[in-house]
């Protein structure tokens, strides 16, 4: 078969590593708008529901059920449910409508018709909501940490820096179960090494993780999964009842909690019953809701890529975001488990959450290699820390974190590790060595670390859970060790515990440890110039990427002294025999030295003339003072050679073959790729202008093409341009110039 | 008495009043404490007091599934962890008959005053039976 070179350069571009499925409705291969799904309805009688969505009472299912009995708000039920779904889609992107007004209807609607509302929205409205119904003012980020050995100080180093970058909560999971308690211990130190306040929590099996809370080693809880029918919750061991007694127990405790939910995990169970994604997602969220969830971690999570793989997959994430914020949830919105292979399609999906903002845009910003994620591999990993950082940076939003610099991390993944190994030592728990802290400091990933024998490490780990050491030992561990300031942060979540502000919805811990949430920080948004947007120290702090530079280093290593081979005589005249003239930059050979390529000016001059020379021609050089353009200035050279023939040369290395009789913005050659002109380029520029002047056939000088180079040094050559037209004298004629040099 | 959303955050505004579960005030709750010993875990934990106040502010914020779940979670503050685990794996699909819940939802309303997870419970149970999902 005739084969596209086109086509087989598509087939292995990364987009086309993707698997992508045509919709079936039957099987719950479907996003949105399922042919399944119920129309929207609602009976109350008796100040009961008899019926919701189509199905009668006698025939509910445990989801309807405990929705019907705890999500709903009855009193305003009947008229939520009878104002059209379009009002509310319009309501949802209409600035002048506060999230409150909303929030209250939307209590009494059905999961069929928040699913209807969604029917009318596209992306960018559904942004304009994800906006103003996000329901902390301030958006904030979660990272994960884990790595494959397990190891207790990388855990720390990382979660140390994670701290410092900015992130407001850290997850870290096991690859063995057993190290359950190692891994929180080491991500609540290095944390609390890191930044005071972050929150922590361990993903593992529900009683293990309610464990972990009440030994204080983790602070928060998301992995409360719900399911939106009833047999793939059973599947998943629980009920609605069972789950949000979980939820009470984790408060009872003074631990946050967030369920999981998100599309694609009933089809992924093979139990979506014909309903689509979206729908049944409209179901988890008001189970959520009912069991008295402050939020939810939803945006299809670890099943990503099922929805990917179908037509408006990206869009029905978004759609669940937002539904989530609709009902007043906090949202961690997902963007963690890898969802493409693509660096293109993965930002851009990025971009729905990003943009609006999210209570947590990542449930989980891999902040680790991919190779150490225990999740399921990052969709952002730790080596794309510098690209989010300019993303925020580009966009002046608040993607949640900060650029840190390398000193910056060293010393806390340094002090982070020196932590951890400090609390093994006091609790008499396997012996951390210095090496492996001083491995930790640097390290990347597990790959950098020394192996660690796991035996004695998951004994230990077992006869820690039996035992009752808990987090007061902790701190009393670091106190011994001196890490007096680690052991205040933990002590400080300890009180934070008592206080138990950080149980309302959407609750971080600021820079300054006071908690912030939907209560004291709730989000106003109604348009432009109100809600959450970065300004003062936050935006400063988001502009001060390490890489960026101050503008004078730019231009200082071009800088340099006046060539005492090129002397100024006098006005220059019009010359009357065969020539050319090489008419240079006000800058050239004086304020500036060299060329945006680094040749220096001598050398150039010497290459041009040479060139000249070689043709059997003499070339007279002048200066032009009244403009720094480079038409410009091979214009004068032009109509003041006697040929006709000029040159113009910039400073920055811009040259430009002018003939006198051509519109001064015409040209006979121009070379504006200045970093790639060589030396060998200047001559054969040189000796062009000389063929030209006599009438010889000509060849173009041939000139490599290279697209990247605006790109690198766009900067560079605005600030060099700039400096030379410093010199810019507007009055003063070009002068005749006397270059010290005989041809070879 | 009701708080108020202005006395958000406690940890700020109640400083002076707050207590911990084992009944001590939270200006108690020193490093210097912790170095001596004096402290153990049930020190640094809520009282019930705290989240009813808690389940108040929520209510008030317009989230009062919250403050129902806070109000369930300040009566299971005074329950021991290992009660708290078992009561959770009852509450799983099939672990338990109907009237294993019955008498779990008035041993615990019984023992610590606990009637919203008391009732909360009964309402499980009646739905379980309705669902298929107690115990076979």
């Amino acid at each position: 078969m005739e084969r596209s070179k086109r086509f087989d350069l598509l087939a292995k571009r990364d987009i086309n590593k993707e698997t992508y499925v045509e919709p079936w409705p039957e099987a719950g291969l479907i996003v949105a708008d399922s042919p399944y799904d119920p129309a929207p309805s609602l009976t109350i009688d008796d100040g009961r529901i008899i019926e919701m969505d189509g199905v009668e009472r006698c025939d509910f299912d445990a989801l309807d059920i405990f929705i019907a009995s705890q999500a709903l708000d009855l009193e305003t039920a009947e008229a939520a449910m009878a104002l059209p779904s379009q009002d509310y889609a319009r309501m949802l992107a209409d600035i002048n409508r506060p999230r409150a007004d909303i929030a209250r209807l939307i209590a009494g609607c059905s999961p069929a018709k928040l699913t209807d509302i969604i029917r009318h929205m596209n992306v960018l409205e559904m942004m304009m909501g994800l906006a103003k119904m996000r329901i902390r003012r301030t958006p904030a980020n979660q990272a994960h940490v884990t790595n494959w050995r397990e190891h207790p100080a990388l855990l720390a180093a990382d979660a140390a820096e994670a701290a410092l970058r900015g992130f407001a909560e850290v997850e870290t999971t096991v690859r063995v179960a057993r190290f359950a308690p190692f891994n929180a211990l080491a991500i609540l130190v290095g944390t609390q090494t890191g930044r005071g306040g972050v929150l922590t929590q361990c993903s593992v099996e529900e009683a293990l993780g309610l464990r972990l809370a009440m030994k204080g080693l983790t602070s928060y809880a998301e992995t409360l999964s719900v399911y939106g029918t009833e047999k793939t919750f059973v599947d998943g061991d629980d009920s609605p009842w069972s789950k949000a007694f979980l939820a009470s127990a984790y408060a009872s405790r003074g631990v946050k909690i967030r369920f999981t939910s998100g599309t694609g995990s009933e089809a992924l169970m093979g139990r979506a019953e014909g309903k689509s994604m979206l729908y049944l997602e409209a179901r988890c969220l008001l189970v959520v809701k009912g069991a008295g969830s402050q939020g939810v971690q939803n945006g299809s999570i670890s099943c990503i890529a099922l929805p990917e793989a179908l037509p408006g997959g990206v869009r029905a994430v978004l759609a669940e975001n937002l539904l989530a914020s609709m009902l007043g949830l906090e949202v961690a919105a997902g963007n963690d488990a890898l969802a493409s292979h693509s660096s293109i399609r993965k930002t851009a999906k990025l971009m729905l959450q990003f943009i609006p903002g999210a209570d947590f845009i990542f449930s989980g910003y891999s902040a680790i290699p991919k190779r150490d994620n225990l999740f399921g591999g990052g969709n952002f990993d730790a080596e794309d820390f510098d690209d989010y950082n300019v993303l925020q940076r580009d966009m002046q939003i608040d993607g949640g974190v900060r650029p840190i610099t390398e000193d910056e991390a060293l010393s806390i993944r340094r002090k982070g590790a020196r932590a951890i190994q400090a609390v093994y030592r006091e609790l008499g728990l396997p012996a951390i060595s210095d090496a492996e802290i001083d491995a930790a400091a640097v390290a990347h990933g597990s790959d950098d670390m020394p192996e660690r024998d796991i035996v004695p490490d998951l004994e230990a780990a077992d006869a820690f859970m039996a035992g009752d050491a808990d987090f007061v030992a902790v701190i009393r561990a670091l106190q011994n060790a001196g890490f007096g300031d680690v052991a205040d942060n933990i002590l400080e979540m300890g009180r934070q515990r008592i206080a138990a502000d950080y149980l309302q919805p959407s609750a971080i811990f600021d820079a300054d440890f006071k908690v912030r949430s939907a209560i004291n920080d709730a989000n106003d948004y109604v348009g432009p110039g109100t809600g959450y947007r970065p300004a003062g120290q936050r935006w400063r702090e988001m502009q001060a990427i390490p890489q960026a530079k101050s503008p004078e280093g730019f231009v200082d290593p071009h800088v340099g002294e006046p060539l005492p081979r090129l002397v100024e005589l006098g006005p220059a005249a019009k010359g009357a025999q065969r020539e050319v003239v090489l008419a240079l930059g006000p800058a050239f050979g004086g304020a500036l030295a060299t060329t945006i390529g680094g040749l220096d000016h001598e050398d150039v001059l010497e290459a041009i003339l040479g060139g000249v020379a070689a043709e059997g021609l003499v070339a007279r050089i002048v200066r032009v003072y009244h403009s720094s353009d480079c038409a410009a200035i091979g214009y004068v050279g032009a109509r003041l050679s006697g040929s006709g023939i000029g040159i113009g040369l910039q400073s920055r290395g811009t040259a430009v073959i002018h003939q006198r009789d051509l519109a001064p913005l015409n040209n006979l050659e121009l070379f504006p790729q200045s970093p790639s002109l060589t030396l060998a380029t200047y001559e054969a520029i040189g000796r062009n202008a000389a063929r030209y002047a006599l009438g010889a056939p000509t060849v173009p000088v041939a000139v490599e093409i290279d697209n990247g180079a605006r790109l690198r040094l766009i900067v560079k050559t605005a600030l060099l341009h700039r400096r030379e037209t410093d010199e810019v004298c507007p009055d003063r004629p070009p002068m005749e110039l006397r270059f010290d040099w005989e041809p070879a | 008495m009701t708080e108020t959303m202005s006395d958000y955050p406690l940890r700020d505004s109640k400083a002076d009043e707050l207590r911990t579960h084992s009944g001590r005030a939270l200006s108690d709750i020193t490093a210097e404490a912790i170095a001596a010993g004096a402290l153990n875990g049930d020190d640094l934990r809520t009282h019930a007091d705290t989240l009813r106040q808690q389940a108040d502010i929520a209510r008030q914020g317009g989230y009062p599934q919250l403050a129902a779940n806070l109000g369930r979670a300040a009566e299971l503050t005074d329950v021991p962890n290992e009660e708290l685990l078992k009561i959770y794996e009852l509450l799983r699909p099939e672990r338990a008959s109907y009237n294993e819940l019955l008498r779990l939802a008035d041993y615990l309303e019984a023992t610590y005053g606990a009637k919203e997870n008391a009732a909360f419970i009964k309402d499980a149970a009646e739905v379980y039976k309705e669902r298929n999902l107690l115990r076979r």
